[in-house]
């Protein structure tokens, strides 16, 4: 089976659908590879990597488009290009296809099978393959360069002879992929971070990558069975605009990411948020194409507001490596599809008949819907429930018991001093005062020294030594003869005991 | 001569040395202190004892004394780390059988001169439950001893009818115990003896019923039975010290106990009744796992310590058997001259013996500043790149916090699984003590290492190098 690259006909593209590396694992996966001349250029990859990798270059996009079975690319084709594709071909591409109605009935039309890999459900089986997240992370990472490059100062906190640095604080909204990826790197660099979400299962997540995460007090999870959040109620929004003013006068970048599947981004940052941020800090809009987070932002460009806030609605893509990314991801879609060998396209698939939006000459979009978050199991909540339960009415019952129990002991302390001879009760008082002595005084052993603790209580318990002491005689008598086996034992345990602990204490060093 | 005015206050005065030593051992910078009072209170005891009034055979006892010393000394001195828990198993044992020996010394020598009856009834019940406790404390301590020495299967013996039998054996024993006091003294030794051998089953099957796992529960418990054993022998001669040390080492093994349950979540009464299988048997089948075990080479594994900064290492009984704590602290010396971050992360119950991790580190000379508590570490887990659990397997199981199905659920475990990398040295895929499957290894951030601890670190430590 031959697959095909073709360089990509947008000019602001400069992704391309495979890299030497991601053409080498084709090989291996038992495809024949075919590229188009040039098509790796814009994203530093020479034609003659590509052959050294071991792919065959041809000249034209109409030559690849009509020797491959399967056709890579990184954006949907053109009108004029789906007409140089045969039919029966496969395509896998990130097709958009909400936007792009007429594309999807044209590859249908002309029975082109398309795998739109933004389009794969995020589900955990196929994260190998989830473009948007590998995407998002290239995204997140290279605002905060492009936020760096524009702000004009340190991230990190520095205290130097020629004075003190303060860390730049940096907000980040929205904390998918891209924002969690924001933040890392923002942190790395040394920035103080702050992220809000109104999903409040991503507050973990947030924290382990090092930043603060934001609330507000209003018990409203954004969460849905998607995994992307929904819009909030009004009165949410109200404390998070309030929110976001009092952040926007503190900090000095903000990077925005909240995304809405199939809509315009919410707007999150107004003209007044704008308008009270300091002069040379840097909005950095990574919805710019879905409308933008920031009511001023421009989609691809760059420009600075009167009071000297730069708005970024353009990042660079990153081209080598968000194309290595993208390549291992469909590396790994055609590995999950069978390789060269088995490949087939599985329409019960969960993940290949979400993802394939034209097949058999039919659009199949918007497919069903699927809930993919990380949900809680429901039945954890009514287990949890149960010991809860138990544990009060345990604790009822223990307060009740201890009056019994006291009176209990007390009835059968009367009773044995009833009985008993005033020699025992002595000893009986002795032996129970000696008793809770011992049990105030172990708790308070710490953890590590419980080995020791064992091995002196054994050399103690070797005081029996004394009863052994007290049974002696001077004659050879058989209870003489005992007593002399157990002095022996007990001194063995004795001296062992000792010995042992003070080898052992010896070697706890600080 | 020593006046028994004296001899008390020397007692008094011992006694307050063994409390002291007890709660020296509450830190480690007074631990050795800890160890001296004690030293100095047992021989003020002795020589208390030994000077009183009414003490015969004075060069028999110097005999015996000198001769168990020597043995003491070279047993102390020869015991590797590994094997402290044998160690204090047969040592116990030793009490009981002393306590035994007492028991029916005493019983042979005194006769019949007590004034009343109940007076002498009572004395005789001393003796009986002296010698009742310190037969279960021997034959269980050996059984114990054999299972740490690997003598004896560490797997519970587990038969129907077991709690039967054992009250059967308890009821003779009572029985006997009527028969024996109510007896003219000739066949009162019979009974006495009789029951001794019956006490002596008795602890038998009860330490024959529990499981490797439960080890350290059951050592100390035997050291509690030691410290009872020896508070009857007070009782029955009529010594206050005896009386008090016993019951300080006593309650010290029970709390022992208790703590070792606790952190293990099984009450103390079924964890003497038996081992895991009754419950993982009763409980049935735990939730089904989902994913692959995945394993990682020598040189895998040190790629990812090398680019981690904070590293946990969580030892279990595995290390122990592998001696393998001289190479990893080696190897954490290596990294922390890297700039990494490395501490232990030790769990209550992890070894044999209560604390056996602890003591197996100081033997490596690892500073005892870089070894946590289970509840010290577990909050910072989610900030650690990588975690190596070395040996262990129950301790890291998260099947305890998440799968109201597993026979260890809700027992507090090391979450080893919330750090970013998890790898997992293991000599096969073989279940834990417990028994239990652990869905850690099937996790997709945890990787097995397979093969002996010690070799396994020794590799690592060349690729580290």
């Amino acid at each position: 089976m031959i697959v095909g690259i073709t360089s990509e006909s947008s000019s602001t593209e400069s992704r391309v659908a495979a890299t030497p590396q991601t053409v080498k694992r084709l090989l291996k996966q038992g495809f024949e590879v075919l590229i188009q001349s040039k098509a790796g250029e814009r994203a530093n990859f020479s034609d003659l990597q590509f052959q050294n990798a071991g792919a065959q270059i041809v000249d034209q996009a109409k030559e690849v488009f009509g020797k491959a079975d399967i056709i890579l690319k990184v954006n949907e084709p053109t009108l004029e290009e789906i007409e140089m594709i045969p039919s029966g071909t496969v395509l896998l591409c990130m097709l958009k296809p909400a936007q792009n109605q007429d594309i999807l009935q044209k590859l249908a039309e002309k029975n082109i099978s398309c795998l739109s890999m933004d389009t794969i459900p995020r589900i955990s089986r196929a994260q190998k393959m989830d473009v948007l997240s590998s995407m998002a992370n290239v995204a997140g990472y290279r605002a905060v360069i492009e936020a760096a490059f524009y702000f004009g100062r340190f991230l990190n906190g520095q205290i130097t002879a020629a004075g003190k640095v303060e860390p730049a604080k940096v907000l980040v909204i929205g904390a998918g992929v891209a924002g969690l990826a924001a933040i890392g790197a923002a942190n790395s660099l040394g920035a103080i971070v702050r992220a809000f979400d109104t999903r409040k299962e991503v507050a973990e997540q947030i924290q382990s990558m090092g930043a603060q995460f934001l609330t507000i007090d209003i018990n409203e999870d954004g969460a849905t069975e998607s995994g992307y959040s929904k819009e909030m109620s009004e009165e949410f929004i109200a404390a998070e605009m309030a929110l976001f003013k009092a952040q926007a006068e503190e900090v000095d970048i903000i990077i925005t990411t909240a995304q809405i599947p199939g809509r315009e981004a919410p707007k999150l940052i107004l003209d007044s948020h704008v308008a009270v941020m300091k002069p040379g800090s840097v909005i950095v809009d990574l919805a710019s194409s879905s409308g933008g987070n920031c009511t001023l932002t421009k989609d691809g460009e760059i420009f600075k507001t009167e009071n000297g806030v730069t708005i970024i609605g353009k990042l660079n893509q990153l081209p080598a490596q968000s194309s290595q990314l993208y390549g291992t991801n469909l590396c790994h879609m055609l590995d999950d599809m069978g390789k060269a060998e088995h490949f087939t396209i599985d329409m019960n698939d969960v993940v290949v008949s979400r993802a394939m939006v034209t097949h058999a000459g039919k659009v199949n979009w918007p497919p069903k819907s699927l809930p993919v978050s990380s949900a809680k199991p429901q039945i954890s909540n009514s287990n949890q429930e149960k010991p809860q339960a138990l544990i009060k009415n345990k604790q009822t019952t223990s307060g009740l018991s201890v009056f019994v129990k006291l009176g209990f002991i007390g009835l059968l302390l009367f009773g044995l001093g009833k009985v008993a001879p005033a020699e025992f009760m002595q000893h009986f008082t002795v032996f129970v005062l000696a008793v809770f002595i011992g049990w105030q005084v172990i708790w308070n052993v710490s953890h590590s020294l419980h080995t020791p603790l064992m091995a002196v209580t054994n050399a103690i318990s070797g005081i029996i030594v004394l009863g052994g002491l007290l049974q002696t005689k001077d004659t050879l008598s058989l209870g003489g003869a005992l007593a002399c086996i157990a002095i022996f034992f007990a001194c063995i345990n004795i001296v062992g005991g000792f010995f042992v602990t003070q080898r052992m204490l010896k070697m706890f060093k600080k | 001569m020593m006046s028994s005015g004296i001899q008390t206050a020397a007692y008094v005065f011992a006694s307050i040395l063994f409390i002291l030593s007890l709660g020296g051992l509450s830190s480690i910078e007074s631990s050795k202190r800890a160890v001296l009072y004690g030293i100095l209170g047992m021989i003020v005891a002795v020589a208390a004892t030994f000077f009183g009034e009414n003490i015969e055979g004075h060069i028999y006892i110097i005999l015996a004394i000198l001769s168990a010393s020597f043995i003491g000394i070279v047993l102390a001195q020869r015991v590797k780390m590994e094997s402290m828990p044998q160690l204090v198993a047969i040592l116990h044992s030793f009490v009981g059988l002393a306590a035994v020996l007492v028991g029916i010394g005493s019983y042979v020598e005194s006769g019949i001169e007590v004034a009343t009856a109940t007076e002498k009834t009572i004395h005789l019940t001393e003796v009986f439950i002296g010698v009742f406790i310190g037969a279960i404390t021997f034959t269980g301590s050996i059984v114990a001893w054999g299972k740490l020495e690997g003598k004896i299967s560490s797997k519970a013996l587990l038969f129907r009818g077991r709690h039967l039998l054992n009250i059967f054996l308890l009821i003779t024993c009572i029985v006997l115990g009527v028969l024996y006091v109510s007896a003219a003294h000739n066949l009162g030794l019979n009974y006495l003896l009789i029951m001794t051998l019956i006490a002596g089953l008795i602890g038998y099957f009860l330490v024959m019923a529990i499981g490797g796992a439960d080890m350290p529960v059951v050592v100390s418990m035997l050291n509690s039975y030691s410290g009872w054993a020896a508070s009857s022998a007070g009782f029955m001669l009529g010594n206050d010290l005896l009386i008090i040390t016993g019951a300080l080492v006593g309650s010290s093994g029970a709390i022992l106990s208790i703590i070792m349950c606790k952190a293990m979540n099984r009450s103390f009464v079924s964890v003497i009744l038996g081992g895991f299988a009754t419950v993982s048997s009763s409980t049935g089948t735990a939730a089904a796992i989902e994913g692959e075990i995945t394993s990682w080479n020598h040189e895998e594994v040190a790629q990812a310590l090398k680019e981690a900064k904070t590293i946990v290492i969580v030892p279990g009984y595995g290390m122990a058997v592998a001696k393998a704590q001289y190479p990893i602290y080696e190897m954490v010396k290596v990294l922390q001259k890297n700039g990494k971050s490395v501490r232990f992360a030790i769990h209550p119950v992890a070894g044999r013996l209560p604390g056996h991790m602890n003591v197996l580190l100081a033997e490596a000379n690892v500073p005892y500043d870089i070894v946590m508590e289970m509840d010290e570490i577990n909050d910072d887990m989610p900030n650690t790149d990588v975690v190596m659990v070395i040996g262990a397997n129950d301790i890291v199981n998260p099947g305890a916090e998440d799968d109201p199905t597993s026979p260890i659920y809700g027992m507090p475990v090391i979450k080893a699984w919330k750090a970013e990398q998890v790898v997992i040295m293991k000599r096969s895929m073989s279940a834990g003590y417990a028994g239990v499957e652990n869905p850690l290894f099937y996790k997709p951030n945890a990787q097995m290492l397979y093969g002996d601890a010690k070799e396994s670190v020794d590799k690592i430590l060349g690729f580290i190098r």
